[in-house]
């Protein structure tokens, strides 16, 4: 029997769950504050996924061309298809220029201009002066900029001394009165110990999911732990539907060539050698949004000019470019490309197809990185010692659709505010009594002792197997286009899968490092976000941002302009207004979305 | 296609042992990577246990000894392999279980090589307003050594670091020190070097090249450390 009379409880001010960008970003914050601070990850930190983004960090510091952040922000509004939350946006935007000279600070070796400043790239969606030129805000270290913030991170960290908990799996959180999170139960991967965190705060910085569909950039981590940890806990997950599909994957097999590629001058060809993209976006073409850019791809290939023989895929071409430009500035992808399809970028064009990317949904939250539900009236109320940050939290500066070189952005951004947030709290407040609550953990023992079960016979269906099918039905259910009886399709398939689950028995019953059990956990949490997206789409009847409907084709601001919010219980979706102002400008008004 | 794999269940085994494991012809595909194998042979056997993440070569997490060379998993070809495949946990540290090693020695010698930016003296915050400039040649010297992924290939692949692993700082966190006394950005490079000046943390270094030969991101711990070595002899006739 799973039991937690005994079980080892650690006490801090704050624990974070999960060590990417976000997760480091706040702990450092929090341990030189000389709060006690606690970072549990599943990976050693400098293997979560932040290490594989590639193009950079958007910061209007107007190094290459002139630049400011209101610009910055009405290009991350118009992308977000006016689903993002202008106030949340505007400080996200202000604050970008610190926070990356803070990280060129820490030692991030950005690539450098002669001038010695932050070199800056073009990427798509992002214009000078409302949208009437091309600006060039990607601050970028070749490109692996994502390898050189998160090591750089863990490096502040280890300087400042924060406590980790490596390879310990976050199982669920606890509360200590309905209305109050009080910590969380882990596991000890090494051990197979069930211990117990108690923190005034608890924050949630897993991460993305994309490993809910069958073709994906995420790393097998990327299973949306934290995201299924609160919609247990019955708090809502915010738009779900929103989930990217970045245009350049390598085909049929998924790693991200970053869109980089094109900013340094790449474009995409279709089976006649035709560079497509300016019959999609006329003004900048390659470099338009990337629900814009995946949906013409799929387009291309739907209407029979996909290259190769099977035609399921179009080409990114840079030979036109300098050889030493695409070894300098793009290093990584080209070994990339060079190891996963064998061609060589300088002189062959690579053939990609959308593949998922990013969830622009998550764990609600307002900008200060506390997790907020709606009360009993329907408006929104933050949770007391819960708050979320990074690509898991919907703050929402994304809205439908994420600009590159904004999720590194908002993990910095976020992480740092809700850290001084959290601070700025418990400066005031950490009542002397709290580790001495009484906690109700029986329901966690349950869900865990399901997975100590002993099968008489031999495991039929392997949690592997389970996992390889819904990734497959999401897939087919809710890729780049969508429709209601793809979707209908996909709710009647979910409940079998789940009762699959259910059924389902561990054949590696061992304690030290069991990733069987860790991958049945990591399963439950997928099936929670199948849930949560597949209704939280099916009942969206517009096309805004990555949520592409082949029967509502438009964007429907009278009825659709509202957060998708779903909660667990009988799959219920609620909805919260979009914020249409801003902090200190004017909100920009929802207007057509043209590139 | 053949494999046998090194196991250890520190619960059930009392001593490791190889396996021998056939993967179907049919599975294995031209481009298919050795991770995707072990992934196919997982679904015959659960209980193997080898660490993965990124699945494209740059989060480090799936180091091993494959054939008797140290390699990412994830981007090494099957097709590329003589067979049996022989697969064991990198080299010379503790295994936990299987293909999974207890890396903790390995992460206290980059702790201990203080991998981090000293741009200001202590107690001086930093200038929020400006980037500190440096040049794109200065910037060119951080090549080679910001890009470690600190799989552990290189320093499992050292003899040295086998025979004293707990004083020789090894070639990954020697790469990562190189990394911060060549950054024109750091203002601490006379007492880095006067940290690492010692018979054990850098001059177990014998130059063997194990560490460059089986790094698979194609990076040079071995020049790395002799730079190390000849900036403290300079700094010494300074």
């Amino acid at each position: 029997m799973v039991a937690f009379e005994n079980i080892d409880s650690f006490h801090f001010d704050v624990v974070i769950v999960g060590a990417g960008g976000a997760g480091l970003r706040a702990a450092l914050q929090l341990s030189q504050s000389s709060q006690r601070v606690a970072v549990v990850s599943k990976v050693f930190p400098t293997r979560s996924h932040t290490v594989a983004a590639q193009g950079g960090i958007n910061a209007a510091l107007g190094n290459n061309t002139e630049d400011n952040w209101h610009w910055h922000m009405y290009d991350t509004i118009k992308g977000s298809d006016y689903l993002g939350d202008q106030d949340a946006i505007e400080f996200m935007c202000r604050e970008a220029s610190e926070i990356v000279r803070e990280l060129e600070h820490f030692g991030v070796p950005f690539s450098r201009t002669d001038q010695g400043k932050i070199y800056q790239r073009p990427f798509g969606g992002q214009s000078r002066n409302f949208g009437e030129s091309q600006a060039s805000r990607t601050c970028a270290a070749a490109d692996r900029t994502g390898h050189a913030i998160l090591q750089t991170l863990y490096q502040q960290n280890i300087q400042a001394g924060t406590t980790f908990f490596n390879e310990y799996f976050a199982i669920d959180l606890v509360k200590d009165d309905p209305q109050r999170i009080a910590g969380m139960v882990v596991m000890n991967m090494q051990t197979g110990e069930y211990q117990l965190i108690r923190a005034h705060a608890v924050m949630i910085a897993t991460g993305g999911a994309c490993q809910l569909f069958k073709t994906n950039t995420n790393a097998k981590i990327n299973t949306g732990d934290g995201l299924a940890m609160v919609a247990r806990a019955g708090l809502p997950l915010q738009d779900m539907e929103f989930w990217q599909f970045h245009p350049t994957g390598v085909a049929n097999k998924g790693m991200l060539l970053s869109e980089a590629a094109r900013g340094e001058g790449g474009v995409l060809r279709n089976a006649q050698g035709e560079a497509f993209m300016v019959n999609y976006a006329p003004h900048v073409k390659d470099l338009a949004s990337r629900d814009v850019v995946a949906r013409a791809i799929a387009i291309e290939v739907k209407e029979g000019r996909g290259c190769g023989p099977n035609k399921d895929h179009v080409l990114l071409d840079l030979t036109h470019l300098d050889a030493e430009i695409i070894k300098k500035r793009l290093p990584g992808i080209r070994d990339l490309a060079l190891t996963f399809a064998g061609l060589d970028m300088c002189t062959d064009p690579i053939p990609v197809y959308p593949t998922a990317h990013y969830m622009m949904g998550g764990i609600p939250t307002n900008f200060k990185g506390q997790v907020l539900t709606l009360n009993e009236q329907g408006e929104s109320i933050p949770v007391t010692g819960l708050y979320a940050v990074g690509e898991c939290a919907c703050v929402s500066v994304h809205g439908a659709n994420r600009l590159g070189g904004n999720s590194l952005l908002d993990i910095v951004v976020f992480g740092r505010a809700a850290a001084q947030e959290i601070d700025r709290v418990l400066q005031n407040q950490k009542p002397s009594d709290f580790f001495d609550q009484p906690l109700d953990l029986s329901r966690i023992a349950a869900r865990l002792q399901k997975w100590e079960n002993q099968s008489s016979n031999d495991v039929k269906d392997p949690t592997g197997v389970i996992k390889s099918d819904l990734q497959a039905a999401m897939q087919e259910g809710c890729g780049v286009f969508r429709n209601a009886e793809t979707m209908q399709a996909l709710i009647a398939k979910l409940e079998p899968i789940e009762h699959r689950i259910h059924q389902a028995v561990l054949s590696d019953h061992s304690r030290a490092f069991n990733l069987d059990r860790i991958e049945a956990l990591e399963l439950e949490n997928l099936m929670t976000l199948a849930y949560a997206t597949a209704h939280s789409a099916v009942l969206r009847e517009e096309s805004r941002g990555a949520h592409s409907r082949i029967d509502f084709t438009e964007r429907n601001d009278v009825d659709w302009l509202k957060h998708s919010l779903y909660f667990i219980e009988n799959h219920q979706v609620r909805y919260k207004p979009v914020t249409l102002t801003a902090l200190t400008v004017e909100g920009f008004k929802p207007k057509a979305r043209v590139y | 296609m053949r494999f046998s794999i090194y196991r250890y269940n520190p619960e059930a085994d009392e001593q490791p042992y190889c396996q021998d494991y056939e993967l179907d012809d049919a599975l294995i595909g031209d481009e298919m990577m050795l991770l995707g194998a072990l992934e196919k042979l997982r679904e015959q056997d659960p209980s193997l246990t080898f660490r993965s993440s990124c699945g494209e070569g740059v989060c480090g997490s799936d180091g091993m000894n494959v054939n008797g060379e140290n390699r990412l998993s994830c981007i090494t070809r099957v097709s590329e392999l003589t067979q049996p495949v022989t697969i064991r946990p990198l080299p010379g540290l503790p295994v936990i279980r299987d293909l999974v090693i207890d890396m903790t020695l390995f992460y206290e010698h980059y702790h201990a090589v203080e991998p981090y930016l000293k741009p200001t003296p202590a107690g001086v915050s930093i200038d929020l307003d400006h980037e500190l400039l440096q040049s794109p040649a200065e910037r060119e010297k951080l090549d080679g050594s910001y890009e470690c992924i600190l799989c552990g290939c290189c320093s499992t692949s050292c003899p040295s670091f086998w025979w004293n692993p707990d004083k020789f700082h090894g070639p990954a966190a020697l790469l990562a020190a190189r990394r911060f006394v060549v950054d024109s950005r750091d203002i601490t490079t006379r007492e880095r070097l006067e940290n690492l000046d010692d018979p054990y943390k850098t001059f177990r270094c014998r130059n063997i090249q194990n560490c460059t030969a089986s790094c698979p991101k194609g990076l040079n711990p071995s020049q790395a450390i002799q730079e190390l070595k000849s900036l403290m002899l300079k700094k010494q006739v300074d």
